[in-house]
């Protein structure tokens, strides 16, 4: 295909594949199933955030009518647990509960109510444990451990990565500004709650339909747990309601319900009330941040020490790659010579955090903006210029290691600069109006796998025959995003027909090939690498057979809006059915398969597998606001984003996708948060959720959201497909500094916590009015114990991307000598 | 416990009754401790209406109750007997879609669509009552509607298209 040929269908607006059921009620969620002979199952959850269960008595709930099974922790011997490393969960806990939610027991009855009232019935002994609530706590409080694995203590992961000597470098600085940050933690709310209908097939499999991100990881975890083997399960992924990262992790409730069916040979369905979606939580991480940043008096970076400090919850859940997270993809927006990261997760007895939007790159990436916000004002210089002259270089490497493709970031700073004039609003708007810039990046797909292999990330297999049909199938997730209108419009741009035209079939671990999952932006770019080799292929059979009945070249045959033709000879053409008929006729059974799998990175260290991806895009974000200094409260009239995209898939989508991220962002950066609270001591110190409802989770709703306004900007990327980027994360993230800043800017006032709300606001106005430093923050970062780091020299400075570990070259060795001489 | 199962037992014996839902009387007997919500999905099939909280606090699950929406999972359906209940299943005239329906489908209103039966009927009641809403009267009644994908801004859209179509059938007719 020529690369200069017009797209017919990548691009345009399009009703999405699967828009019609969406508006229909015809979608069929997790949920919206059943099943002949159906029973229903409810979880009985700890009332304590940390205690041994004694005992459970579940005879009175089994006798009770209409109940057919009971089920405790006794019947899951084996631990889950999303990451190798972290196989720590069980289905129902059996000895210990580590938070107020952990399921104990589940009772599988005639109906809902009739298992509702059965879990009334059981009896369970606790013996209640000292709880760990934050993770200074955890620090302070090595005993009692939460769990018996981890680094040391209830510290889960603690690591250290140092690219290039930092101390040197910010020595040399002629400003080094240190601010501490904290981020706290929030939730995916997504609108669906998890449900799953588990059932033995007529050929006796196992087969589970539920609301997961990612089937393909749960068929390992199940066939783990149940101890059954692979090809007798088959993970049919339902279209989620939303997902934002929670439904990523394997859930207690998807094994619960698969081994009732395999007792009871009938089928079991579960659906979470909301208050438990709220318990399983896995969504953003508190994260306390530490930055001592170096800058030159003209303003550009010259290294960059990072700490953070994870609050995990109560299991690992995604918790090693989140820790990387918190600091990985740093230095990719601007240029930094030399960077160095620190990091903890400490286990607390808090529903477990893990994967949301933006896994944990939205907390640093916040502490670094309002920090460029600061360096900016102190240096003079406008933010917006000041990060302009630091962009990262296209195809250049970072500190790290990690290899920039393509990047719009320059150019997503000039678009909203310029849109919402920027230039005559910024330190000039009247007092109490304010305008915010901040700029952040994101992968488009995780390098390597959560577990180990050397196999494709996603496959794609299309079949074809006589009628025209066009069958795709992947194991891809269709979560909302529009990923299964993303596989359909690749292919049909290759085979010059209509997504219309087009089949999906995805997301079921028994028909199609192996995708990772809706996770980490990779959907896009993984899957949609492979079905351009897919599609590329049967093109090619195509255009062969047509040649032949044409009397052409097949070099000159063109697939387009389904004819097939000479490109050099219009007269020579016919329709798409009638080539994929000759096909079939010349090569047997048309089909064809495509994989893909990452560009192996550069780096070789220990943990250079978190952060390297396919391509990154860039967004840049320009917030306007008011705020009203007698209540404190913040309005926003309206945002402008720049996205560098890459290449949209399909035109509306790609913006709502966009709008969509911003949406949460500013939710996150307002108004949203997953807090905690002890209960006085009468009522056991419990650590419960202040929040487990809809209605007190505040989230924006339609008349509290601003007008956004979205600039796409597309620079074919040469790595994706039809040079298409992420959309779903990246956007969401320049978000909430932009508010910070915007608020500075309409009255100097700064909240260096998310999220920032009114009350915050007043506080910081009367420190400014007693004459004190106007900031609401954290004030002290805790002494962590972060171990020895790996020492890589950055590319600059003549190293290969592996650890340093002649101490000769290492800095300390330096430093030491240098004091000694 | 014998209280509890008597009560059990009580609560599950059903009661028969017609409901007119989307045009159609549908005889179906159900628990009578059953919102309307759950009849809807479970009992009567119309699993369109969806549920985000079922304590009336996100709006998936409004349906029309004679012209005007409601939170289905907040009404127990025994007290529906006669009344006109319309949910997005009767939206579509046989093949051809509500305008309200092609626009969130051709516009963003909707992306993962769980939301979307709400959005929809919410959306119908405004659009039958004020047929030229502004951008801000339509995000005031939709308000009590909760989406985490879209942001809103493309369901406002959608609203106001659906409504420019509306008017000009109207106008050509
Ligand atoms: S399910 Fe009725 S308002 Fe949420
Ligand atoms: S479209 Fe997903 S919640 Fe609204």
């Amino acid at each position: 295909m020529s690369a200069k040929r017009r797209l017919d269908v990548v691009g345009k607006a399009r009703r999405r594949i699967d828009g019609r059921g969406k508006v229909t009620g015809q979608s069929r969620f997790a949920d919206d199933l059943s099943l002949p002979r159906m029973l229903h199952c409810k979880l009985l959850r700890s009332t304590h955030p940390h205690a041994i269960i004694e005992s459970i008595d579940v005879s009175r709930a089994q006798a009770y009518p209409g109940v057919h099974l009971v089920l405790t922790g006794r019947d899951f011997p084996i631990p889950f647990g999303i990451m190798p490393a972290s196989q720590d969960e069980y289905p129902l806990a059996s000895e210990r509960v580590r938070y107020v939610g952990d399921p104990v027991a589940a009772v599988i009855a005639r109906d809902e109510k009739t298992a509702e009232e059965a879990l009334d019935l059981i009896e369970v002994k606790y013996r209640p444990l000292p709880t760990i609530a934050s993770p200074e706590e955890g620090l302070a409080n090595p005993e009692p451990r939460i769990h018996d694995y981890g680094e040391q203590g209830n510290i889960h992961r603690n690591q250290s990565h140092e690219f290039g000597d930092i101390e040197e470098a910010l020595a040399k600085s002629d400003h080094v500004f240190e601010d501490l940050f904290f981020f706290e933690g929030n939730t995916h709310l997504p609108m669906e709650q998890q449900a799953s209908l588990a059932t033995v097939e007529g050929d006796g499999k196992l087969l589970i339909s539920s609301s997961t991100q990612n089937p393909h990881y749960l068929h390992r975890q199940l066939a783990r747990v149940l101890q059954l083997p692979l090809p007798q399960i088959r993970v049919i992924a339902c279209p989620n309601g939303g997902g934002f990262g929670g439904k990523c992790d394997p859930a207690g409730h998807e094994f619960v319900v698969c081994k009732a069916a395999l007792m009871l040979g009938r089928p079991v369905k579960i659906c979470l009330t909301r208050q438990e979606v709220f318990y399983v939580h896995r969504g953003r991480h508190p994260v306390l941040m530490k930055f001592r940043t170096g800058v030159t008096k003209d303003g550009k970076l010259t290294g960059v020490h990072l700490q953070t400090l994870l609050d995990g919850g109560a299991y690992g859940s995604h918790g090693p790659a989140s820790t990387f997270y918190t600091g990985v993809l740093t230095p990719i927006t601007y240029e930094l010579p030399r960077f160095k990261f620190d990091a903890c997760r400490v286990f607390t007895n808090k529903p477990a955090c893990g994967p949301k939007r933006g896994h944990g790159t939205p907390q640093p990436r916040f502490g670094q903006e309002v920090q460029l916000d600061k360096i900016a004002e102190k240096l003079g210089l406008d933010p917006a210029q000041m990060r302009l002259n630091m962009v990262t270089k296209p195809d250049s490497l970072t500190a790290s290691w990690l290899r920039i493709g393509s990047t719009g970031l320059a150019e997503c700073i000039r678009q909203v600069v310029d849109r919402s004039g920027w230039k005559d609003k910024h330190r000039k708007l009247p007092q109490g109006r304010g305008i915010g810039l901040a700029c952040s990046a994101y992968m488009c797909g995780a390098g390597v796998a959560i577990y180990w292999n050397k196999m494709p990330h996603s496959g794609v297999q299309l079949l074809l025959d006589r009628s025209g049909q066009v069958t795709v199938l992947c194991g891809a997730t269709e979560i909302g995003q529009g990923s299964d209108d993303v596989l359909a419009a690749i292919v049909a741009e290759v085979l010059g027909i209509t997504t219309g035209d087009i089949r999906c079939l995805t997301g079921d671990t028994g028909l199609t090939p192996i995708d990772l999952g809706s996770y980490s932006s990779r959907v896009t770019v993984m899957m949609g690498n492979a079905a351009m080799q897919a599609a590329g292929r049967v093109r090619d059979l195509i255009a062969t057979a047509a040649a032949e009945q044409l009397e052409t070249l097949p070099e000159r045959i063109v697939l387009s809006q389904g004819r097939v033709f000479d490109e050099m000879d219009s007269g020579k053409s016919m329709s798409f059915v009638e080539a994929v008929a000759l096909a079939e006729a010349k090569f047997g059974t048309m089909g064809a398969v495509g994989s893909y799998a990452p560009p192996k990175s550069p780096g070789r260290y220990k943990g250079a597998g978190a952060g390297p991806s396919p391509a990154y895009t860039f967004s840049a974000c320009v917030v306007e606001t008011e705020v009203d200094e007698r209540t404190g409260l913040i309005h926003i009239p309206k945002i402008w984003i720049a996205h560098d995209i890459g290449q949209a898939i399909n035109a509306v989508h790609a913006r709502g996708q966009v709008i969509g991220g911003v949406y949460m962002g500013l939710g996150e950066a307002l108004m949203e948060e997953q807090a905690f609270r002890r209960l006085p001591p009468k009522l056991s110190s419990a650590l419960v959720h202040k929040i487990p409802s809809l209605l007190e989770y505040k989230s924006l709703t339609s008349l509290d959201m601003p007008e956004v306004e979205v600039m796409l900007i597309e620079d074919p990327d040469p790595n994706c497909p039809f040079g298409a980027k992420e959309a779903g994360q990246g956007p969401l993230l320049p978000v909430m500094p932009a508010v910070a800043n915007a608020i500075y800017d309409a009255v100097g006032v700064r909240i260096d916590e998310i999220p920032i709300t009114p009350d915050k606001v007043l506080r910081a106005l009367d420190l400014k009015r007693a004459g004190k430093n106007p900031r609401v923050g954290p004030e002290y970062f805790p002494d962590v114990p972060y171990p020895e780091p790996i020492f890589v020299l950055p590319p600059g400075e003549g190293g290969d991307g592996s650890e340093i570990k002649d101490p000769d070259r290492r800095p300390a060795k330096k430093r030491a000598e240098a004091s000694a001489s | 416990m014998n209280t509890v199962m008597d009560q059990g037992a009580v609560a599950h014996r059903k009661v028969q009754m017609s409901l007119r839902v989307n045009g159609e009387d549908i005889d179906v007997s159900f628990a009578p401790y059953k919102t309307l919500l759950e009849v809807l999905r479970e009992d009567i099939g119309l699993t369109g209406t969806k549920h985000g909280c079922e304590l009336g606090e996100c709006g998936a699950c409004a349906v029309l109750v004679d012209g005007q929406p409601l939170l289905s999972c907040l009404a127990l359906a025994v007290e529906f007997e006669g009344r006109s209940i319309e949910t997005v299943e009767g939206l579509a005239h046989g093949a051809e879609l509500h305008p309200l329906q092609a626009a969130f489908a051709d516009h963003g209103g909707s992306q993962c669509g769980y939301c979307t039966s709400g959005f929809l009927m919410t959306a119908k009641a405004l659009l039958d009552q004020e047929p030229n809403p502004s951008r801000e009267r339509i995000k005031e009644a939709l308000s009590g509607n909760l989406c985490r994908c879209t942001g809103y801004q493309q369901i406002v859209e959608s609203v106001e298209q659906a409504a420019r179509v509306i008017n000009a059938g109207k106008a050509g007719s």
